[in-house]
C-alpha cells in the first residue's frame, strides 16, 4: 500500500516555535518520502488544531498522523481519538516529541531545527509500519474468589456479594473469622472485637450470593484476569456437616486433649472440636494429627456417640473447580514467634507471652474468663512489663519493619489490666510511640494519664527468670539510668508476619511478595490494592501489617476495583503485544523463561512445537522478543523492522 | 575533530528513562543535541542486534537506558536488559568497536539531571573516541 501520511507540527503557542523554526521544520518534511501532507498550528491540541487534522485526514485520505508536539505521555490518547474520529484507525497515530526532547532541552536554533526534523522523520518511519490494530476484548466470569476468612476476607466477601455478584470465600481452617476473633476489645474504642466480627461472620454464612468453603485450600489456579480456573481442596473434616447439628456430645466426650490454637496455647481443646464457641459455620472437624482413633486404632467415641452418625473416619479430601474472574488475596498474618527472641527467654518461660496470648487473657470467654492470671501458676500479676518492637525493626537479626499495630495494642493492654486489676502496675517499654491513626494518640495519652500507665523509652535487653518473678533489663534512656525491673508478667509485642504458607500460595496465583513476604502491590502509591497479575488483588496483612480500620478500608478498596472490573461488558487490552511467526519458531521455549507472566507457552501445532502468545496476559514489555533467538517473535507496532528503520533514519545525515 | 558532530541512539523506557528526558525538558535543562531518543515499552526490548545494527550504520554511540534494577514497569526487565548489554560489551571489541561507545544507564522518571548528565558526559565520551570507523 503506497503510504500516505500526513505531518502536523504544533508550535506550542513558543514552546516549540521558539527554538524550533517551524516554517524550515514543515517545509523540510514535505518533501520526506511517504508524507503527503504537512502543515503547522498554534495549538494543535485545541479544537481549531484537532479539527485541522480531521478535516484533512479525509481531504487527503491520509493512511497515517504524525502529529509534532509535546510527549506523547501528554496527548497520545487525544489524538489517536482524533484520528479514530476521522475512521482512520488510531494506531496509525504517532506523536514525534519536538518539545520535551528538543525544544525545551536545546538552545541553539538550528540545531534544534534539525532535530525536530530528523525526530519527525524517525516517527514517519515508525508510522509507515504500523498496523491498524484494535483493544483485545475478554469475556469476563463475574464471580469473585476471595481468599481468607479473616475481617480483610470477610469485609470484601460482603462488598462484592452486597452489589450483587457471587462470591467463593476460602478459609483454611474450620471457622472464619480470623485473628479478629481472637481479639479481646479493640483500639481506640474499646469496642469487644466479638461483638463486631461475629454478626459479620453471621452475614456470610447467611449471605445468598457468598458460597464458603472452610477448612479448605487453594490447590491450583490456572487461567487469566476475567477466567481462572481454581482448584479447591476441601481437607477431610471426617465429620458430616450435612448431618451435623452441632450439638457438642462428641467434643464433651473425646478423651484427647491438645492444646488450642485458638487460644493460643493457654488451654487445651479436644481432638475434635469447633476452634471456638461463635464459630461460623459451627460444626465440628477432627484433628487427625492427635485423634486416638487415627494414631491407635481405637477409640471411636466420638462415633459411638453421635445419634446423628455424622462422623466419617473414611472421608478424604475432596476437590472442587470454580470459575472465577476475580481473585482477593486476603490471608493475613501470623506472629513472629517469641522462640525467636533468644535473649527473652525463647519461649522458656510461662509467664513471658506474646500479644495475642494476651488477648486471650483478656477475653471474656478467654481460659480466664477475662480475668488477669499469669499462665504459670493462675496468681493475679501485680507487674507487667509490656515491650514493644520485639523482632519488628530490627534489620540485624529480625524484621526490618514497624509492625503498625504493637503501639496501639500495648497501650490497650496495659489501660485493660489496669481496669482488671486496678492496683496492678503496667509498664510499657518503648523505643518510639506510633500512634497515627484516627484517636489513636488521644488514647495514647488517655492511657498515661487515666489509667497511669508509666511509659520507659527503652530496649529491652534482657528477660530471665528469677525466685518466680521475671528480671527485666533495660535503660531509660530519657534519663540516661539503667533500669533492672522485677515483674511478675512480659507482655511482648511481636513482630506480624505474613501467614504460614502464603509462599506456596503465591506461587500459584503468579503473584510477587517482598522481601519479607509480604505481598507486592502493582504500585506502592497509585495501584495499593492491585497485584502485577491483572485481576488479582490484596488486601489486609497479607500486604503488610496494619489494624483493622486499614484492613477493611484496604478489603473494600480491592473489592470496587473487582467490582470496577465487573462492571464492564468485557475486558479491553492494550493490543500492542507479542506475536510468534509460526514459520520461524523453532519452540526451543527461551521466551518462555523470560516472560514475567507466564504470557508464552509451548503449543503443539501440526506436529511442530511452537511458542504461541496469551495476548490477554502480555504486556508488551518486549522482552521475549529480545530474547528470541529466531527472530520469530515480534512486537505489534514496535516490530525488529520499525526499531531498525527508525535507527537507520536517526543515523542518516542530512 | 573540534566540529565533529557525533550521531548518538538513546534507548528509553516509556516508564522510567523517557519520562525522565521528558521531565530534563520540562524543567527547561539543556543538553547537547547529538542525539535522538527511540521509545520502547520496556528497556528489555532492545534487542542486541539493534545496537550492532546501529553500529554498522554509523552510530557513534548507543546509549540504552531503563528504570533502575527492581523498578522495573515490567517486574524484572532491566535485568535481562543488564545481561544483554554486559555480553554485548564483551562482544563489540572483537567488532573492532570500542566498549566505550555503548553505555547503559538506570534513570528514573525524576532523574532528569541524570538524564542530562548521562547525555552529555556520553557524548562528551563519545567526541574523545572521535567518529566510529566501521564494523570490522
Amino acid at each position: 500500500m503506497k503510504q500516505r501520511i500526513g505531518v502536523f507540527v504544533c508550535h506550542c503557542g513558543i514552546n516549540i516555535a521558539s527554538t524550533v523554526q517551524i516554517e524550515r521544520v514543515v517545509e523540510a518534511i514535505k518533501e520526506y518520502p511517504g508524507v503527503v501532507h504537512a502543515e503547522d498550528y498554534e495549538y494543535m491540541c485545541s479544537d481549531p488544531g484537532q479539527g485541522m487534522i480531521r478535516a484533512r485526514i479525509k481531504e487527503k485520505n491520509l493512511t497515517g498522523v504524525v502529529v509534532a508536539a509535546c510527549s506523547p505521555t501528554l496527548h497520545e490518547l487525544t489524538f489517536r481519538n482524533v484520528t479514530a474520529l476521522s475512521g482512520l484507525n488510531p494506531y496509525r497515530c504517532e506523536m514525534a516529541n519536538i518539545r520535551e526532547h528538543c525544544s525545551w532541552i536545546h538552545k541553539d536554533v538550528d540545531k534544534a531545527t534539525k532535530k525536530a526534523i530528523k525526530i519527525i522523520k524517525t516517527i514517519v518511519e515508525k508510522v509507515k509500519l504500523n498496523e491498524e490494530l484494535t483493544p483485545l476484548s475478554v469475556p469476563i466470569t463475574k464471580r469473585a474468589l476471595v481468599i481468607g476468612g479473616g475481617i480483610a476476607g470477610i469485609q470484601s466477601a460482603l462488598d462484592i456479594a452486597n452489589a450483587g455478584y457471587q462470591v467463593i470465600l476460602v478459609e483454611k481452617s474450620s471457622s472464619i473469622g480470623g485473628h479478629m476473633a481472637q481479639l479481646s476489645e479493640t483500639f481506640p474504642t474499646l469496642d469487644c472485637s466479638q461483638c463486631i466480627l461475629t454478626p459479620k461472620m453471621v452475614e456470610v454464612a447467611q449471605h445468598k450470593n457468598i458460597k464458603l468453603y472452610n477448612y479448605a485450600e487453594i490447590d491450583d489456579v490456572s487461567g487469566y484476569v476475567g477466567n481462572f480456573k481454581v482448584k479447591i481442596r476441601l481437607k477431610a473434616s471426617y465429620v458430616d456437616w450435612s448431618k451435623c447439628v452441632g450439638c457438642g456430645l462428641c467434643i464433651e466426650k473425646c478423651p484427647t486433649k491438645v492444646a488450642s490454637e485458638f487460644e493460643q496455647g493457654l488451654a487445651p481443646r479436644k481432638a475434635i472440636y469447633v476452634p471456638f464457641p461463635q464459630a461460623v459455620p459451627n460444626k465440628p472437624v477432627i484433628d487427625r494429627e492427635h485423634c486416638r482413633y487415627f494414631k491407635t486404632g481405637k477409640c471411636r467415641v466420638c462415633e459411638k456417640v453421635c445419634d446423628l452418625d455424622a462422623i466419617k473416619f473414611d472421608e478424604e479430601d475432596d476437590f472442587v473447580e470454580e470459575e472465577v474472574g476475580a481473585i482477593v488475596v486476603a490471608t493475613g498474618y501470623e506472629v513472629y514467634g517469641v522462640q525467636n527472641i533468644g535473649e527473652y527467654g525463647a519461649g522458656r518461660y510461662k509467664d513471658v507471652v506474646d500479644g495475642l496470648q494476651f488477648e486471650r487473657l483478656l477475653s471474656a470467654s478467654g481460659p480466664t474468663n477475662g480475668e488477669i492470671r499469669r499462665p504459670s501458676d493462675g496468681q493475679i500479676p501485680r507487674r507487667v512489663a509490656f515491650v514493644s518492637c520485639v523482632g519488628s525493626r530490627d534489620p540485624e537479626l529480625h524484621k526490618p519493619y514497624c509492625s503498625k499495630v504493637c503501639c496501639m495494642y500495648l497501650a490497650k493492654h496495659a489501660m485493660l489490666y489496669k481496669h482488671r486489676v486496678p492496683d496492678g502496675q503496667p509498664i510499657i517499654f518503648y523505643i518510639d510511640i506510633r500512634s497515627d491513626g484516627k484517636g489513636y494518640e488521644e488514647f495514647v495519652q488517655r492511657a498515661q494519664e487515666e489509667d497511669h500507665v508509666t511509659y520507659i523509652r527503652g530496649k529491652v535487653s534482657k528477660i530471665y527468670e528469677d525466685n518466680g518473678e521475671l528480671v527485666l533489663l533495660s535503660a531509660d534512656t530519657l534519663a540516661g539510668m539503667p533500669i533492672e525491673l522485677r515483674c511478675d508478667l512480659v507482655v511482648l509485642g511481636m513482630a506480624i508476619c505474613p501467614s504460614s504458607g502464603v509462599d506456596e500460595l503465591t506461587k500459584k496465583l503468579k503473584i510477587q511478595t517482598d522481601a519479607n513476604g509480604f505481598l507486592t502491590e502493582a504500585h506502592p502509591k497509585l495501584r495499593p490494592v492491585e497485584s502485577l497479575t491483572p485481576g488479582i488483588f490484596i488486601a489486609g496483612c497479607a500486604h503488610a501489617p496494619k489494624d483493622i480500620p486499614d484492613t477493611v478500608a484496604q478489603a473494600s478498596a480491592a473489592s470496587s476495583k473487582v467490582l470496577e472490573m465487573f462492571g464492564q461488558k468485557e475486558l479491553s487490552h492494550d493490543p500492542m503485544v507479542a506475536w510468534v511467526d509460526e514459520d520461524l519458531c523453532s519452540g526451543c521455549g527461551v521466551c518462555i523463561s523470560l516472560c514475567p507472566y507466564d504470557a508464552r507457552e509451548l503449543e503443539i501445532k501440526e506436529g511442530k512445537r511452537i511458542a504461541t502468545v496469551k495476548e490477554i496476559l502480555c504486556e508488551g514489555c518486549g522482552s521475549c522478543i529480545a530474547g528470541c533467538p529466531a527472530g520469530a517473535c515480534q512486537q505489534r507496532n514496535l516490530d525488529d523492522k520499525q526499531v531498525i528503520r527508525m535507527v537507520e533514519t536517526v543515523l542518516s545525515r542530512g | 575533530m573540534q566540529d565533529f558532530e557525533p550521531n548518538v541512539v538513546v534507548f528509553c523506557c516509556r516508564w522510567c528513562s523517557y519520562a525522565a528526558a521528558d521531565l530534563a525538558g520540562t524543567s527547561r535543562m539543556t543538553a547537547n543535541p547529538q542525539f535522538v531518543v527511540i521509545r520502547t515499552m520496556c528497556s528489555g526490548r532492545i534487542d542486541p542486534e539493534f545496537i550492532l545494527d546501529a553500529f554498522a550504520k554509523g552510530a557513534d554511540g548507543v546509549l540504552v537506558t531503563g528504570c533502575h534494577p527492581g523498578d522495573c514497569h515490567y517486574v524484572n526487565g532491566n535485568y535481562k536488559t543488564r545481561r544483554r548489554m554486559l555480553l554485548l560489551e564483551e562482544v563489540l571489541e572483537q567488532f573492532g568497536i570500542d566498549r566505550k561507545r555503548l553505555r547503559c544507564e538506570w534513570i528514573s522518571a525524576s532523574e532528569g539531571g541524570k538524564f542530562v548528565k548521562t547525555i552529555d558526559e556520553f557524548i562528551g565520551t563519545i567526541k574523545k573516541l572521535g567518529p566510529i570507523d566501521g564494523i570490522k
